[in-house]
């Protein structure tokens, strides 16, 4: 935590001088802003400019004011996509979640060989997306796929993972888990590798069981980690695309079809540019709000 | 410390049984946290080294016999395979690249003029989804007549690389010492050099890092490859899922081809897990 120096001590002359510091090395920030400008900052507005206007590739442009966006409210098929998109959403940081802080916990202990059991834990989230979808692919397969075998082996009756409407979300789940454990687990561990020992100390002379110091020492100290691990994992199960594309393609029917899917059929085998920006929008908004909503309970928390 | 009068008292014996069977746990845990992840794996390579009957056999067959490489030559024979190979390495070099050369120096300027509100956008760079990009910029390479080369891929990989490079750079340089830049610049150098023979030289380990993880999440994009590239530029994980789509293409072709795509990946993060493991628990980065 950085300290913080009332603003009111500092003379103006102070301030001034620091200002012009800061603006010796403006030259060294200013490339990198064009680039920024150019490639993430001008598609912002241009989207917000092309979701007032109807805008087919090919097409005439002409402005429609905010009708894009009134027609969202009436579009059934964007209403399910939300919830989808919530419901996936939800699923994926929880699992992550839990899975990752327990790994965490394990991967904390020191043992020989825990750098490799480290780096083979993190593998799944360094592969390439859509290389690993596609062995999935081929492992969910009703008949022919590994999996089926494995549970009827095992007594339990075949699954048909992403081949039908009610299991194809928890499917995906399972592989957006697999994939996005690790990072949740990395981000836990650094939190846990900078906790001060002598809390710990304290603890253990006072004769507390591993799971109550779990509970009333680690846990609590360790949350400020938690609650970034959980904001990041929210941002990107919203903005899962990889998986869902190359596995279900949001099928069967529109089963799967999440906001970020229905947003590509939209721009590019509608080219209906217009809509599709104004989805943006309306998406990006939600993302803030799901990252507000994450760093709310953070600062809540923090305060009791 | 000793245990207190009153509480249990353990025997050396039983301390020790204790402690093997915290051991064994231990290692259960471990096991069972990684098998997931290695058994995906393995079934990868198995697929990638069986012949199609094999494949396709139920009950499945677990280990290659005899192993076959058929399905890797394939993959060369049947495909431009190395032409996507060139055009991933060419796209995911060149975003890097160009990312460093505007990335590190703006690490370097946003740490020392503490320019939190430029860390920010970065950060607004993270959240926003990799399509909401495309949009405008295929709109603009369709009107620059640019679609069909390699260059718009390039420029849109910089989406993900720059705030990678940035990110990890500020990091860094908020935790180099600032005397020895300070002696420099007392010294007479010029602020840019103090950057360039003082900074830098102390920096190579965070550019490292910033390296390795921004060629690694352009090599695994997938979304603004599969908007943008024609036939001819297609990079490695759109030539994947494009021509070796699932319903024409038998399983152990497909499975190598994968394998190829992820194995560079694969061995980076083997060879350079330190680095790897610093940077990702720094910033949580990842793009598009």
């Amino acid at each position: 935590m950085s300290t913080t120096v009332s603003v009111g001590a500092r003379t103006a002359a102070t301030a001034a001088r620091r200002r012009n510091y800061a603006r010796q090395y403006w030259p060294f920030i200013v490339p990198a802003g064009a680039v920024v400008f150019a490639v993430i900052l001008f598609p912002w507005l241009f989207t917000l400019f092309m979701s007032v206007h109807d805008w087919h590739i090919g097409g005439e442009r002409t402005f429609v004011g905010l009708r894009n966006y009134a027609r969202m409210l009436g579009d059934e098929r964007f209403g399910w996509a939300l919830l989808r998109t919530l419901y996936f959403t939800a699923l994926s940081v929880i699992l992550p979640m839990v899975l990752g802080v327990a790994a965490a916990v394990v991967f904390h202990r020191s043992f020989p060989g825990r750098g490799l059991a480290r780096t083979l834990f993190i593998m799944p989230m360094m592969a390439t997306p859509v290389a690993v979808a596609l062995v999935w692919t081929m492992m969910f397969h009703p008949q022919l796929g590994v999996l089926n075998y494995l549970l009827t082996s095992m007594g339990l009756p075949p699954s048909a993972w992403v081949y039908e409407s009610g299991t194809v979300i928890p499917t995906l789940v399972m592989v957006e888990t697999w994939q996005w454990t690790p990072l949740v687990m990395l981000i836990v561990l650094g939190g846990l590798a900078s906790l001060p020992t002598d809390p710990y100390e304290a603890a253990m002379l006072d004769g507390a069981s591993m799971a109550q110091v779990f509970r009333h020492v680690t846990l609590p100290l360790v949350w400020p980690f938690i609650m970034v691990a959980a904001v990041i994992r929210g941002i990107d199960a919203l903005k899962a695309f990889d998986t869902i594309f190359v596995i279900s393609n949001g099928g069967p029917g529109t089963a799967s079809e999440t906001l970020n899917i229905l947003l590509y059929l939209q721009a590019f085998s509608f080219y209906d540019m217009g809509y599709a920006s104004a989805i943006v929008a309306v998406f990006f908004v939600l993302i803030l709000l799901v990252t507000m909503l994450l760093l709310h309970f953070r600062q809540r928390d923090a305060l009791s | 410390m000793t245990a207190l009068p009153g509480r249990r008292r353990s025997t050396p014996a039983s301390r020790r049984v204790r402690r093997v069977l915290g051991r064994v746990g231990l290692y259960a845990c471990v096991l069972l946290l990684v098998s997931p992840a290695i058994l995906v794996f393995l079934w990868m390579l198995s697929l990638s080294l069986k012949n199609e009957a094999d494949n396709t056999a139920f009950p499945p067959v677990f280990i290659p016999n005899p192993p076959t490489l058929n399905n890797f030559a394939d993959v060369f024979r049947k495909n431009d395979f190395l032409q996507y190979t060139l055009n991933s390495i060419i796209v995911s070099f060149g975003a890097t690249g160009a990312a460093l050369l505007v990335g590190v120096p703006a690490g370097y300027g946003i740490a020392k003029a503490r320019a939190t509100r430029a860390a920010l956008l970065i950060l607004i760079a993270r959240i926003t989804p990799g399509l909401s990009y495309l949009i405008p910029l295929f709109l603009l390479f369709q009107w620059l007549e640019l679609t069909g080369t390699l260059l718009p891929i390039v420029i849109t990989h910089l989406v993900i690389t720059v705030p990678i490079v940035v990110y990890i750079m500020i990091g860094f340089f908020e935790g180099l010492p600032p005397e020895l830049e300070e002696a420099a610049l007392v010294d007479g150098a010029t602020i840019w050099q103090a950057f360039r023979f003082v900074a830098l030289p102390l920096a190579r380990p965070g550019i490292t890092v910033a390296t390795i993880l921004g060629f690694i999440f352009s090599w695994n994009n997938f979304i603004f490859g599969i908007v943008l590239a024609g036939r001819e530029t297609r990079t490695l994980p759109v030539a994947v899922y494009n021509v070796l789509t699932f319903e024409q293409v038998s399983w152990g072709p497909l499975a190598a081809a994968a394998l190829l795509v992820t194995l560079p990946v694969l061995l980076l993060t083997l060879l350079m897990q330190k680095e790897i493991v610093a940077g990702l628990t720094a910033g949580g980065v990842k793009g598009g």
